[in-house]
């Protein structure tokens, strides 16, 4: 039994990076595992399930100073990023956030990141922790003649996200009440100055905040202080974002997939669409241009599984006459709907829901439905 | 009334001459973290030591249950069906897993004594 056993101690001997709770995490009794190089909480005392739904019902925390935080600097660098997204940089208001993606010469996905307008002709990234490195080397390759590209090492980012988040916030921060999802503020919280973006990977109302090492753990226990705050770990994270149909680079997202089939349309920006004011003008446009206009051949949906049992990452998806039509990039259980839930990449033709599909879960074949995402509704405060 | 326990964390307690039940110890429980789904073995399998007996699956991963000896499945916790979680409240109660007619019942002198367990997963 117990693969899982086994893997929690293999990560014992890999040398590994800590981040600035790291010493907080551990006095609180989380459970720690190497992730994406880093010696980080997957669980509380509490454990993933009772930390899923405290998220959803108040407010959780999250280090995720796992993630890279680099600043693009200069007068070029809204120019000089839209050069590698097809995404609209060029007119990201002041204080407002987007999301996008990197492409490749393919049209594939290098990885996806948070981009913030925060003045001062700068610009904050927020890039997934496993990417980081080449995400940081791509934009010096790249672009690093056009702006500066500086990377925050000193920085801590947490999470706050739950339907008390704005409240918590609140009570240590009044003006942050004004923000909506997806802008920016600089908050004096505690006296320690803060970058907060209203944002978050929950499916939750939420905030995001960058803070200096020097003050990151004074932060937390601040945050912790609120009877409403408790720590969440990176299981609950994942079940989170399944549950609201996020996706996760390495699952939905990957270099051999272009966003469209990834379906990820939403996130290109109408003005680097065909017919847009810039359009083209990114790695892989013309792949990718080309997709938005003639449609491709898969797609990422929701599937939900009949009975209990988990569908997991890399689960076949097969019709009645067993044809393979796709396959599991995310599974689990969802903590919230109480089963199983799935998304996966299937052919476009049958992503209608009117033909049976099954998952193979060890030799059997398990009935699934294709559904809507996100599996729970997401609750972003858009004032 | 004698309970044994293997390497791969599971309880064995000897009940009559040659029938046991079996079911994953607190430790394991702990390291598995909140259980959502157990796939039982049929009742009258036969099944030798080291065979996958069954599925656990917790919220973030599937785990084996292997059979710490040999015979044949005479009853299963139908309960784990629909109260999986049972296996994580009360790993050493009700929420057992499979009860066995042993086919060797020396096997279990092959297993741990709770001391030599406790030793054993400390480490």
């Amino acid at each position: 039994m117990l693969n899982y056993i086994m893997g929690l101690a293999m990560t014992e001997t890999i040398n590994e990076f800590t981040t600035e709770f790291h010493q907080m995490h551990v006095d609180a009794g989380a459970k720690m595992v190497l992730f994406a190089g880093y010696d980080m909480p997957v669980s509380y005392p509490l454990g993933v399930k009772k930390e899923h739904i405290h998220t959803r019902e108040k407010a959780g925390l999250f280090d995720v100073s796992h993630m890279g935080q680099v600043k693009l600097i200069g007068k070029n660098a809204k120019k000089a990023l839209e050069s590698l997204v097809p995404v609209d940089i060029v007119d990201l208001a002041l204080m407002k956030q987007r999301y996008a993606l990197f492409t490749n010469e393919n049209g594939g996905v290098l990885d996806d990141l948070m981009v913030t307008n925060i003045g001062n002709d700068s610009l904050m990234l927020v890039v997934n922790a496993g990417c980081k490195q080449a995400d940081f080397a791509h934009l010096q390759n790249t672009i690093g003649n056009e702006c500066e590209v500086k990377v925050l090492e000193d920085y801590a980012l947490l999470a706050l996200q739950g339907p008390q988040a704005g409240k918590v916030l609140a009570a240590l921060a009044p003006e942050s009440c004004e923000m909506t999802f997806m802008t920016a503020k600089f908050l004096i919280i505690d006296g320690i100055e803060c970058l907060v973006t209203r944002s978050g990977y929950s499916g939750e109302d939420g905030f995001e905040i960058s803070v200096h090492n020097n003050q990151a753990q004074q932060l937390a226990k601040c945050f912790l202080a609120n009877e409403a705050v408790e720590w969440i770990g990176l299981g609950a994270r994942d079940s989170l974002r399944l549950e609201a149909g996020l996706s996760l680079y390495g699952h939905e997202l990957d270099t051999e997939h272009s966003p469209v089939e990834s379906s990820l349309v939403w996130a290109l920006s109408k003005a680097r669409r065909p017919d847009g004011a810039r359009a083209g003008g990114y790695p892989g446009a013309d792949v990718i241009m080309d997709h938005i206009e003639n449609g491709v051949s898969q797609k990422i949906v929701g599937l939900q599984p009949e009975g209990r049992a988990p569908v997991r990452d890399g689960v076949l998806i097969v019709d009645e006459q067993d044809n393979n039509v796709g396959k599991v990039t995310s599974g689990g259980f969802g903590p919230t709907t109480g089963k199983p839930i799935v998304i996966a990449r299937i052919q476009t033709e049958i992503s209608d829901g009117t033909k049976k599909l099954f998952a193979i879960v060890r030799d059997k074949k398990i009935a699934v439905e294709v559904v809507k995402l996100p599996f729970v509704k997401q609750n972003y405060y858009r004032g | 009334m004698t309970i044994k326990y293997s390497e791969d964390h599971e309880w064995v307690e000897l009940t009559e001459d040659d029938l046991v039940t079996i079911g994953i110890t607190e430790f394991a429980q702990e390291q598995l973290g909140d259980l959502v789904f157990i796939e039982l073995p049929e009742v009258g399998d036969d099944v030798s030591q080291g065979d996958n007996i069954s599925v656990i699956e917790s919220v973030k991963a599937a785990s084996d249950l292997i059979a710490p000896v040999s015979g044949e499945v005479v009853e299963v916790n139908e309960r784990l069906n629909d109260e999986p979680e049972l296996a994580s409240e009360d790993p050493t109660g009700e929420g057992w897993f499979v009860k066995m007619k042993l086919s060797d019942v020396s096997e279990l002198d092959g297993l741990m004594d709770e001391s030599a367990y406790q030793k054993f997963s400390e480490e």
